[in-house]
């Protein structure tokens, strides 16, 4: 008996042992895991970045991340307009569709940004407000314009956003306009302006988009509020408090990113506010049943940019593709399958060959009458973005 | 004497004989997995719900810090998304236990004498995993759009106002959950019962017990582990969950649940220290309540 418990004591002591190692190593572990996270943490200290050594001449290749639907397909799968680039200038190219959102691409890609590294893409299309923080953050690289000669086609209304002025750093791809849609069968007579939405007859039946700019810009349009000019908090606000009402009324069914087609379909929403050239890609899709307007008191207008980040070793590339894109010709043909607005002058024209109709399109190539009704959001400062995107989402949580 | 004799022969069985090279070898994958992918992201998780925004700085831009305020700002703004994401999660495990547990008992009783049926309904419920979760949720939300045969139905039988509908609606993030969380509840109940030693049925009704009884006495208790894990793979990931009630599938504006807040102040918002102070509260939470339960089970050494 005396034995046994000698043993067990020895027995005891064998494990109190393991047990100190095994919370010894763990302790060590988590010492190095800290420093690891502390390490992860540290704030990035604000220098300028310098952009990549561009090794274009060697390596004739470029990778370009862009949105969905947004570049011309043949019912193969290929895009001929792009293989047409391949052939012409011999740069292979590695077309990503890899945006779907401007924050969610800006999260993936923040921490390689701010350090000017490789973010995964020679070159990328995000919205201008993106852009413009990007611009801001000192993240992309300045355009060497004598390798873009076609940017004389780019139209003068684009040439001169308030983020970067003669377009020393960006490149529109392809833009659009938000503004009100409606099922022609449920919706007879049409909506003109964006208070008809909040008729008691579409209860329930509304849906905007979850893109805070085109909802709040067209909501403040009608406001009479000039949202490319010098307006503040107070208009905002004003703005918001409509919004709110109606999202609390239940007059605003949903409040979605692209899914709002879906809803459309559906006809869970008779009405909504919405893209442009998505409602000329559902109704050739779905049937003829949609019509798209900017309302009485304006629109927005967006436009998705190029730019080149940083840490880019192929810039140059990147300038070849723009150019290349720049030519009426190709910017006609693109335009034809995106159906959203093309920044190059002469692309009309262009398309008049292709399709007379098509060339018409006030949604593909405005005239200078449509766009004198559509408006950019003006860019805001960071404090203002943090502020009126954490007002909006309060609404889009509901809480 | 003889007791504690017992007794600690008992341990010294169970204590490792001696310091094993190989053991602590096997060992280290695991170890160093759960510090690289628990333990370092967790640490990293509490140092940024501290974090602090820099002055002047751009949209997302934080420093270390010590702002426990991040605490009360997240729970000031969102606690009723917390009560909701709970109050979501226990109803949808509730409802998942009474729609699982008949199912399990089937396959897992009845069903034993017909191996092949047994497999066969197994099949049946592991086959929605076979299709993505957001398509089979994307689905739902299609059936159950205004103009679908349910809502059209329920119109004419006058249950729904004809101004009513059904997505968007906590009635279809609850059975969004339920749907999407049946599988892991029927699964772990179909262990249990599947092992249940009928003999112990049979003797419960051979001392006079009504079949409820039996059921209540015998069946339940045997089969506590399956219902207590059960439980656990549905109620936490469900009160975590963000796709049922997003605005894009079954839910609306007015269905939100926290992770939803989380997922719009961590990649809308980029307000990344109230994002992971919202997460710090949903797991300290979930382990109270988790702890809670498997105590009042009297589970604790089944797990």
């Amino acid at each position: 008996m005396i034995i046994q418990a000698i043993r067990h004591s020895q027995a005891m002591q064998k494990a109190r042992a393991m047990n100190l190692t095994r919370r010894g190593f763990l302790g060590a572990a988590g010492i190095s895991a800290t420093a690891l996270a502390l390490a992860a943490c540290a704030p990035a200290e604000k220098k300028a970045l310098t952009p990549a050594t561009d090794v274009s001449a060697t390596e004739k290749t470029l990778r370009w991340d862009n949105w969905p639907a947004y570049m011309d397909e043949d019912s193969a799968g290929n895009y001929p307009t792009l293989m047409g680039f391949e052939d012409q200038s011999g740069i292979t190219v590695t077309y990503n569709v890899a945006v779907d959102d401007n924050n969610s691409y800006y999260a993936k890609s923040k921490d390689a940004l701010a350090l000017g590294q490789d973010i995964g893409a020679d070159t990328v299309c995000l919205t201008d407000w993106m852009v413009a923080r990007l611009v801001r953050n000192g993240y992309v690289q300045t355009l060497d314009h004598a390798n873009i000669p076609n940017i004389s086609n780019l139209s003068p209304s684009f040439a001169n956003p308030d983020f970067d002025k003669g377009r020393q750093l960006s490149l529109p791809w392809q833009g659009g306009f938000a503004g009100i849609c409606w099922n022609k069968e449920k919706v007879p007579n049409g909506l003109k302006s964006v208070d008809e939405l909040w008729d008691a007859s579409l209860k329930g039946r509304v849906g905007v988009l979850s893109e805070m700019r085109d909802t709040m810009g067209l909501i403040m349009l009608s406001q009479g509020v000039d949202i490319t000019g010098q307006w503040g908090d107070t208009e905002f606000a004003n703005a918001m408090d409509s919004f709110t009402q109606q999202v609390t009324d239940g007059q605003i069914r949903n409040i979605k990113g692209n899914a709002y087609l879906n809803d459309l379909q559906s006809e869970d929403t008779y009405a909504a506010i919405c893209w442009s050239g998505d409602i000329t890609s559902l109704n050739a899709q779905a049937g003829d049943k949609w019509q798209f307007a900017i309302p009485d008191s304006g629109g927005t207008l967006w436009n998705d940019t190029f730019v080149v980040p940083m840490g880019s070793a192929h810039k140059a590339n990147a300038e070849a593709v723009m150019n290349y894109y720049y030519e009426p010709e190709v910017a006609a043909e693109l335009a034809a399958w995106v159906n959203y607005v093309t920044p190059v002058v002469g692309a009309k024209e262009a398309a008049v060959a292709l399709d007379p109709q098509l060339a018409e399109n006030q949604l593909i190539f405005p005239d200078d009458q449509t766009l004198s009704t559509v408006h950019v959001f003006r860019t805001l400062t960071p404090s203002e973005e943090n502020d009126y995107g954490a007002q909006f989402q309060k609404v889009l949580l509901g809480s | 004497m003889a007791f504690t004799a017992f007794s600690s022969q008992a341990v010294v069985e169970q204590a490792p004989r001696k310091r094993s090279f190989i053991a602590l070898v096997l060992l280290l994958p695991g170890i160093l997995y759960l510090v690289l992918f628990f333990l370092a992201p967790l640490i990293s998780l509490v140092i940024t719900s501290f974090q602090q925004p820099v002055l002047d700085g751009d949209v997302g831009e934080y420093t270390a810090g010590f702002q426990w305020q991040n605490y009360t700002d997240a729970m000031g703004e969102y606690w009723p998304l917390v009560l909701r994401a709970f109050g979501f999660a226990i109803i949808a495990t509730v409802l998942a236990l009474i729609i699982s547990y008949p199912i399990a008992y089937f396959i897992g009783v009845k069903a034993r004498r017909w191996p092949l049926l047994q497999s066969l309904l197994l099949t049946l419920v592991i086959a929605p995993f076979f299709i993505s979760f957001l398509l089979r949720t994307l689905a739902w939300k299609q059936i159950m759009s205004d103009e679908g045969p349910i809502v059209q139905f329920l119109k004419t039988v006058a249950i729904l106002p004809s101004d009513g509908h059904l997505t968007g609606t906590t009635f279809s993030v609850i059975f969004g959950l339920t749907y999407n969380f049946i599988p892991f509840m029927t699964l772990p109940l179909y262990a249990t019962l599947e092992r249940l030693d009928l003999r112990y049925i049979e003797a419960g009704a051979d001392l006079y017990a009504s079949p409820f009884t039996v059921f209540r006495k015998v069946t339940i208790p045997l089969s506590m582990p399956g219902i207590v894990s059960g439980t656990l793979l549905t109620f936490i990931p469900a009160a975590g969950d963000y796709i049922n009630a997003s605005r894009d599938f079954l839910g609306s504006s007015s269905t939100a649940m926290v992770g939803n807040a989380i997922e719009a102040n961590f990649l809308v918002l980029q307000n990344y220290p109230i994002a992971a102070a919202l997460s710090i509260v949903l797991m300290a939470v979930i382990l109270i309540i988790v702890g809670i339960y498997v105590r009042r089970s009297g589970t604790e050494d089944l797990i």
